[in-house]
């Protein structure tokens, strides 16, 4: 006859049995965290809305077509001399720029370092880019374009804060962000953010 | 002396039998946070363009998603890469707004402000139907946008 007492499960082996299913979770699990270039759009002007006029010298125009062709301020141009174009058109400081909210006059660009030439941009805050693209360019080209203008405006935003306030300004922003209570990095960046507005602009596209 | 002697005899095995159990609340945890996407795409995953200046997105309840690309059934929906996808059918730019509205109704209004519509587009893609639905959401004041990209140092 058998014994009559049961023998124990060995449960020795359930644990990798379990690390098994956690290792196939862990590695199957993407965690796809969304990025993307944020942008904000400007409001719905209202119908009898005015623009502004606005000097051609401080609009930088480009042109993308729907061969995915950059033309830029009335020159052909590859996406990867872009940034710089970007940056000597907004960092020339030529003239004096716009009154600032609190009232003070408007000043030259005491920390430009552009060639300061008459027949470019007057201040990083009347520099316009305009980009204008057909409704058949690929939407590819169109970030790649945006993402070339948003890093020239970092690469300006971080030479100055570098100057400044001796970080750059990612390293000063995510300051910011782990301490939001924090008015003297509040203030640090509000202060690189208005010497360096970002102002792109969408035009319509042509058809 | 002897009854000390005694208990040194032999290391006892560690017991291993809450381990499973540790291993299976690790498990869990996984399984529970680990979101699902919640809309089936009608559209081919898109291929994301590349950009190195991307932010990431915040707060997931505020962010309301509108796909583009190419549809999965060319059949019924016809071919090109500029279907636009609203919840789970493919639909025109002309019902975004609408769209939008029914996300903002979920959220409380004190939230409104903050919602981002993430634009996931294939490379692919013309840059008309972007600007379709990007009128459209300026009609219905959504501001915030976020042009879905994969990060890519260049």
């Amino acid at each position: 006859m058998a014994r009559r007492e049961n023998p124990e499960i060995n449960a020795g082996s359930m644990a990798d049995i379990a690390f098994l299913l956690l290792i196939f979770f862990l590695v199957t699990t993407t965690m796809n965290v969304d990025s993307g270039v944020s942008k904000k759009l400007s409001e719905k002007p209202p119908a009898d809305y005015v623009p502004p006029i606005i000097k051609e010298k401080n609009i930088f125009v480009v042109l993308i077509n729907r061969n995915n062709e950059l033309l830029v301020e009335e020159q052909r141009m590859d996406v990867k001399d872009l940034k710089q174009a970007a940056i000597d058109f907004i960092d020339n400081g030529g003239g004096i720029g716009n009154a600032s909210e609190d009232g003070a006059p408007g000043a030259a660009c005491d920390y430009c370092e552009g060639e300061r030439s008459e027949s470019s941009s007057d201040h990083p805050n009347k520099a316009i880019i305009s980009v204008q693209s057909d409704r058949g360019t690929e939407y590819g080209t169109y970030i790649k374009v945006q993402n070339e203008l948003l890093r020239a405006y970092t690469d300006l935003r971080n030479r100055l804060s570098r100057k400044r306030y001796g970080m750059s300004f990612d390293e000063l922003e995510e300051a910011y962000d782990a301490d939001k209570t924090n008015e003297v990095l509040k203030k640090k960046v509000e202060d690189i953010r208005t010497a360096y507005p970002q102002i792109i602009s969408d035009a319509e596209p042509t058809s | 002396m002897s009854k000390f002697r005694k208990k040194k005899k032999g290391m006892p095995a560690v017991n291993t039998a809450a381990l499973p159990d540790i291993v299976f609340m690790l498990l869990f945890f996984f399984m529970v946070t680990t979101t699902m996407r919640e809309t089936d795409l009608r559209i081919e995953n898109p291929k994301l363009p590349n950009a190195s200046e991307v932010k990431k997105l915040e707060h997931k309840s505020l962010v309301c998603t509108i796909y583009v690309g190419k549809s999965k059934d060319p059949n019924r929906d016809g071919v090109g890469f500029n279907k636009i996808q609203l919840n789970d059918k493919i639909a025109s730019a002309e019902q975004v707004p609408a769209f939008i509205i029914n996300a903002r109704s979920k959220v409380s209004e004190a939230e409104v402000p903050f919602m981002t519509t993430s634009i996931k587009a294939d490379k692919e893609s013309n840059v008309g139907t972007i600007t379709d639905i990007r009128l459209k959401l300026r009609d219905v004041n959504a501001l915030k946008i976020s042009y879905s990209a994969s990060k890519a140092n260049n």
